[in-house]
């Protein structure tokens, strides 16, 4: 990434609620969105991030096709926050054509194949007449739901690398217009619950018992699952036309070391957050918060303690995750964690993780587990996930904001 | 946007390799249909090897024949592309859960993720170089070529495109068609280099919601048995050498336009 590209607009949906400023006041005010966990089929003792009303979304009629939690979820995110008129507004500066859609996904309307498996009849014999695989199941049908909705006529990529999908696409977004392809990208991620994602972890006994994830606590015991949408139009700084949030650059890397567990040294954390820092030609110490993936298991936040400590020195640079507030989203969780970095930049907030007395003791880091208000120009902000697949973003301040006074 | 192909590899039915393969894609043999042998992935440890189903298998052997000639395989950045993923392992994980118990395996539910197949790439090889998988139903060739080589092109990497696809096991098979299994892939370099083969000129543009039928043959249908084999008419201008224009269809109303200049 050689220039900073902006986030012109952004829109997200998780457990805190529908909207850029649910989040930002969950943040400030310390409010979580974690439940105890009512999905149905779900594993029982487990805390979840579920949104309510996704059930009751209707899809526009002339896209009805593509009806599945997923693309619900994602129709909540482009009825707020005012995305949909700024895309508009991109699709009039640039051309639809010059305009992508890059999103990340693990798990796309895996939901509805889910209930299509179950709705078999006889039990075992073929899938409904009226399960549609290409436009719910696929990966492919996130982007491309996405892309008509908005009127646009550029590429459509679906990016699954797991937990670091949301994160990924914004890479692949900053590619595709360095390339010259395209002038502008929807970005972002969309995971939903499902049957599958919480027996997964389930199997893995990766989830936390009995109430909230508690990252970087000492006494953590697992991940919360959650869903969420997360929109972010990305286009080149100059083209932007308000003080939006800049992505300054981002990295990323593979452990190659095990499909399920980190390297316990976090080489590849640590190689994503020098990849991103590279990119943006910043030294880590130009770093003002580090949002930490922080899943709340045992093994991801120790590792990670290691690898921040490792690139930012001991107690180097202010940390947290948000995870307790809106759980682990997945394929999702990255670009959720951009735009609650935007936050950060814009009101100068440092959100310590939700629900943790106390860090870790054994932890190197400057762990924050109340919220501080401090100027916050650039975050770093990380995803881990399944198969070795890190990766890592920066966002700093805005053109405005920045300039001096 | 201007990439070049240096080492290519493909497995499918008739197609056992490029070595093996190329004076058919060239045109000078013709192609026999037959069954594909995916060899185990001699680059993973014993007990990671027994882990890896159909799709990873090919994705590997296409990623390591591609990539067989390369100094140093684990440097290659990659884009793994994918349409139906692990269908075989997530056909039988949505099995397990239409019971309520739902106790799906903790193995096969980390090698469901889409990126296994990368992951374990990045196992066998020991690379820490980046990663990303896409999936694309039919266009999933063409969104996955278009990444490479735009970080090829942009971002001046070596990166090795990987497309793979396996059947799919009922009931599945009957609402997403892959009859075959199929795999290729290609080194995209910056720059040309004793290596390169064909340099690509690459543009996304308005286009025909279907791939031209005019001059289609066996080969070429093999396309409509699996997204991955969508890759053939590329693969058969790199083995005859020859200048071609292809036009790789995209959501129904774009394409990839492909020019392929011989190289070397």
């Amino acid at each position: 990434m050689t220039r900073p590209l902006s986030m012109t607009a952004s829109t997200t949906v998780s457990a805190v609620g529908a909207g850029r400023e649910a989040l930002r006041a969950a943040l400030h005010e310390r409010r979580g969105g974690l439940r105890p966990g009512d999905f149905p089929g779900g594993p029982e003792g487990v805390w979840i991030g579920r949104v309510p009303g996704v059930e009751a979304v209707a899809l526009p009629p002339d896209l009805a096709s593509y009806a599945c939690r997923n693309n619900r979820l994602a129709e909540m995110a482009l009825r707020i926050d005012g995305f949909a008129d700024a895309v508009a507004e991109a699709r009039e500066r640039h051309g639809a054509h010059r305009v992508a859609v890059c999103l990340g996904t693990s798990t796309a309307g895996i939901e509805e194949t889910e209930r299509a498996y179950r709705r078999r009849s006889p039990p075992g014999g073929a899938l409904p007449g009226d399960f549609d695989f290409a436009r719910t199941h696929d990966l492919q049908s996130l982007p491309r739901y996405v892309r008509a909705r908005l009127g646009l006529r550029g590429p459509a990529l679906a990016i699954s690398t797991a937990c670091t999908s949301g994160a990924r696409s914004f890479l692949e977004a900053a590619v595709l217009i360095e390339a010259g392809l395209v002038d502008a990208a929807v970005v972002g991620g969309v995971d939903t619950l499902c049957r599958m994602t919480l027996m997964g972890f389930n199997s893995l006994e990766l989830l936390s018992r009995g109430g909230p994830c508690r990252p970087c606590a000492a006494d953590r015991d697992g991940i919360s699952i959650g869903e969420a949408a997360a929109l972010v139009l990305l286009e080149r700084a100059g083209d932007a036309p308000a003080a939006s949030p800049l992505l300054l650059g981002g990295g990323a890397s593979s452990d190659g070391h095990h499909m399920s567990s980190p390297h316990p040294d976090g080489l590849g954390a640590v190689a994503a957050m020098r990849a991103a820092l590279d990119a943006a030609g910043l030294a880590p110490d130009a770093v003002d918060y580090v949002n930490l993936h922080g899943t709340g298991t045992r093994a991801n936040d120790a590792m990670e303690d290691r690898a921040v400590a490792h690139v930012f020195g001991e107690r180097g640079v202010p940390c947290s995750s948000i995870k307790g507030w809106t759980g682990h989203t997945l394929g999702a969780s990255g670009a959720l964690e951009a735009v609650a970095a935007g936050i950060c930049v814009e009101d100068g907030l440092v959100p310590g993780c939700l629900g943790v007395e106390e860090a870790d003791p054994e932890f190197r880091s400057d762990v924050a587990t109340g919220n501080r208000e401090a100027p916050v120009r650039r975050v770093l902000s990380n995803s881990f996930g399944f198969g070795g697949s890190n990766c890592a973003l920066v966002i700093g301040q805005g053109r405005a904001a920045s300039a001096p006074a | 946007m201007r990439c070049w192909v240096g080492g290519v590899a493909v497995l499918g039915p008739g197609l056992p390799g490029w070595r093996a393969s190329e004076t058919v894609l060239a045109g000078a043999d013709p192609w026999t249909p037959a069954d594909v042998v995916v060899p185990p992935p001699a680059m993973l440890p014993a007990t990671e090897r027994r882990r890896t189903s159909l799709a990873v298998r090919l994705a590997l052997a296409a990623a390591a024949e591609a990539a067989s000639g390369e100094a140093d395989a684990a440097a290659l950045e990659t884009v793994f592309a994918s349409s139906n993923g692990d269908g075989a392992v997530v056909g039988a994980i949505l099995e397990t859960l239409t019971d309520p118990a739902g106790a799906i395996s903790p193995t096969q539910f980390h090698n469901s993720v889409h990126n296994a197949a990368a992951g374990y790439w990045g196992i066998g090889t020991g690379s820490t170089s980046p990663s990303v998988s896409v999936g694309g139903h039919d266009d999933t060739v063409a969104a996955g070529l278009l990444q490479a080589a735009a970080a090829a092109s942009a971002r001046r990497r070596r990166v090795l495109f990987c497309a793979y696809d396996a059947p799919l096991p009922p009931p599945l098979s009957a609402v997403r068609r892959t009859t075959v299994p199929f795999a290729t892939a290609m080194v995209m370099l910056p720059e040309p280099d004793a290596s390169a083969r064909a340099a690509l000129d690459l543009r996304f543009g308005p286009g025909p919601a279907e791939a031209p039928q005019e001059g289609r043959d066996a080969l070429d249908a093999l396309g409509a048995e699996n997204p991955a084999a969508r890759a053939l008419p590329l693969l058969r201008a790199l083995a005859a050498r020859r200048p071609a224009a292809l036009r790789l269809p995209m959501l129904g109303d774009s394409c990839l336009e492909i020019e392929v200049s011989p190289w070397g």
